[in-house]
């Protein structure tokens, strides 16, 4: 206690009930301090690691070379326009594919629930869907499907396109992955709803469908956006079998200028879309948060 | 205890139930009459709540039957779905849909089971929520209730489906001593309308002032039983006078 001030009974009331000089509460004060300090601190950290990128990468000794194949100006203003198109077939591909993922998911998820022995065989399919799906690298399944189904046609027909048989690669594999996805948020309802449920006289489908689903669904949002957005960059995969879209472009015009810029400018692309959704996700996955957790803790 | 009640409305007869090897429910025989209100009263882990469930057929019982008006419900492989339309359940922690409003959580099982239109189950729902004071909360989500509330609600949406019984399983348990009240008000009024009701309960008061009879259950079996008064003045079986002085001693009653 040395060296502070004795409180007087008169001091203290002073202290407890005078309104400080800035008319703010002793709480929303040092809430106020903490922020300028945060927002001091982090500047400045943010600054110092720019300066050292800017400083200390031209000074590599490749980096001319570098800059020259990689963040050529000129080349990435010649090759955005071309992509723009290319790009569009993606986000296609994309709009396309992520409604049919959500619903097969689900549906995948459901039947990996069932109980029923009549339907035993479908819950094993669905569990056999998942392990085959998921076991197998991505880009493969796009190459033995994109390659392979359209060889059991003789005719030429929109259904025989590799982009087709690509999507519907992605589909299958990204189901697999948002099954699981479903399948926790089913098993994260409390028994206790099913029960309350069942006791009312509601069907196990009805309960699925009225009671369980729904929450299940709000809780694995977040989660789901985040296949999203990996799903959106995957599109790209599809390109080994042959649509021209925006990475397949790029590497078009890249051999073609021999500068490695356009690729570049594909990833700037991506980055359009997938930043935004990014941050929708982690948006939502706050909100979750703050929903069920009441009071957050720092 | 093989007396039978002549007009069982519910008849428990030599119930067996076990988790594992452990014997939760062991030759359990209960017979309740039409609008009889009947306590269950035990430690914790007595199979009062499992009891409950067995009723309910949330639970399958492995041996024994469970008679509701001369028909045998527990029979394996009967369809429980018609049953739980007849016998209504109240749970401990109120069990309410979240993502539901107040009315749509009374009102989805009278149209989705009972196929009753809409509006009439709606106007049945604001009835019902009138009759126990919470008119004002239709349009609210269970998080902006408070427990008692959300008890009520529970138990309106079960009566909503206009049940025989009614099977309430620690039904205040969970809650706040304060807001102990407001929900036996509501289970005094059920009776007042003559519900046939079975409670699960640890409030010794309320089962005595409540009951037409009550029954202690002990490790599965039930001990004795009669009416409150003798119950809880003149217990014969040692088990039953060594629970309550339990509970007296450590203030319940």
């Amino acid at each position: 206690m040395t060296g502070s001030t004795p409180i007087t009974s008169d001091g203290a009331d002073a202290r407890a009930s005078a309104p400080s000089r800035s008319g703010l509460s002793r709480r929303a004060e040092y809430d106020l301090r903490q922020r300028r300090r945060s927002t001091l601190v982090a500047s400045v950290s943010t600054v110092l690691v720019v300066a050292a990128i800017i400083l200390f990468v031209p000074m590599m000794p490749g980096w001319d070379r570098v800059r020259a194949s990689f963040f050529d100006w000129e080349t990435f203003t010649d090759s955005l326009p071309k992509l723009w198109k290319p790009f569009w077939l993606n986000i296609r591909i994309f709009l396309i594919c992520a409604p049919c993922i959500v619903v097969v998911g689900m549906l995948v998820a459901v039947a990996r629930g069932v109980r029923s022995p009549a339907l035993f065989p479908l819950r094993l399919f669905a569990t056999v869907f998942t392990d085959v799906v998921r076991g197998v690298p991505v880009i493969l399944w796009i190459t033995l499907i994109g390659f392979g189904v359209p060889g059991l046609f003789s005719e030429r027909a929109w259904y025989t396109k590799p982009v087709v048989w690509g999507g519907f690669a992605l589909v299958m594999c990204y189901s697999a992955y948002v099954a699981e996805v479903f399948r926790a948020g089913i098993e994260g309802i409390h028994e206790s709803q099913r029960a309350a449920s069942r006791s009312l006289g509601l069907s196990s489908s009805q309960t699925m469908r009225t009671v369980v689903l729904p929450q299940a669904v709000r809780r694995v949002v977040p989660p789901l956006m985040n296949d999203m957005v990996s799903l959106q960059k995957d599109v790209a995969l599809v390109s080994i079998i042959g649509p021209v879209e925006a990475l397949r472009r790029a590497g078009i015009l890249v051999s073609q200028s021999f500068n490695f810029t356009p690729y570049v400018a594909a990833a700037v692309l991506f980055l359009l879309v997938s930043i935004p959704l990014t941050r929708l996700t982690d948006h939502l996955m706050a909100r979750e948060r703050r929903r069920t957790s009441g009071t957050a803790v720092s | 205890m093989s007396e039978i009640h002549p007009a069982a409305k519910l008849r428990l007869d030599r119930v067996r139930k076990s988790f594992g090897d452990r014997v939760v429910l062991d030759d359990v025989t209960l017979d309740v009459g039409a609008h009889e209100v009947v306590c269950l009263i035990g430690a914790s882990g007595s199979g009062k709540s499992t009891l409950l469930r067995c009723v309910n057929l949330l639970e399958p019982i492995d041996d024994g039957s469970i008679w509701l008006d001369g028909v045998d419900i527990a029979e394996p492989g009967h369809d429980p779905d018609p049953v739980r339309r007849r016998v209504g359940m109240v749970f401990q922690s109120y069990n309410l849909f979240p993502h539901m409003s107040v009315l749509r959580n009374i009102t989805l099982a009278p149209v989705k089971v009972l196929k009753r239109p809409r509006a009439e189950a709606e106007q049945n729902a604001h009835e019902l929520l009138g009759r126990f004071g919470l008119e004002d909360k239709a349009g609210a989500f269970t998080d902006q209730l408070s427990g008692g509330q959300q008890q009520r609600v529970a138990i309106v949406r079960a009566l909503a489906m206009q049940p025989e019984i009614m099977l309430l399983d620690e039904v205040t348990a969970a809650l706040d001593p304060v807001l102990v009240g407001e929900v036996l008000n509501v289970i005094r009024d059920m009776r007042g309308l003559g519900m046939t009701m079975v409670l699960a309960t640890h409030e010794m008061g309320f089962a005595r002032e409540i009951s037409d009879r009550v029954c202690f259950l002990h490790q599965g079996r039930v001990v004795e039983q009669g009416p409150p008064e003798q119950m809880f003045s003149a217990p014969e079986r040692p088990e039953t006078r060594d629970f309550l002085a339990r509970v007296i001693a450590s203030g319940r009653l």
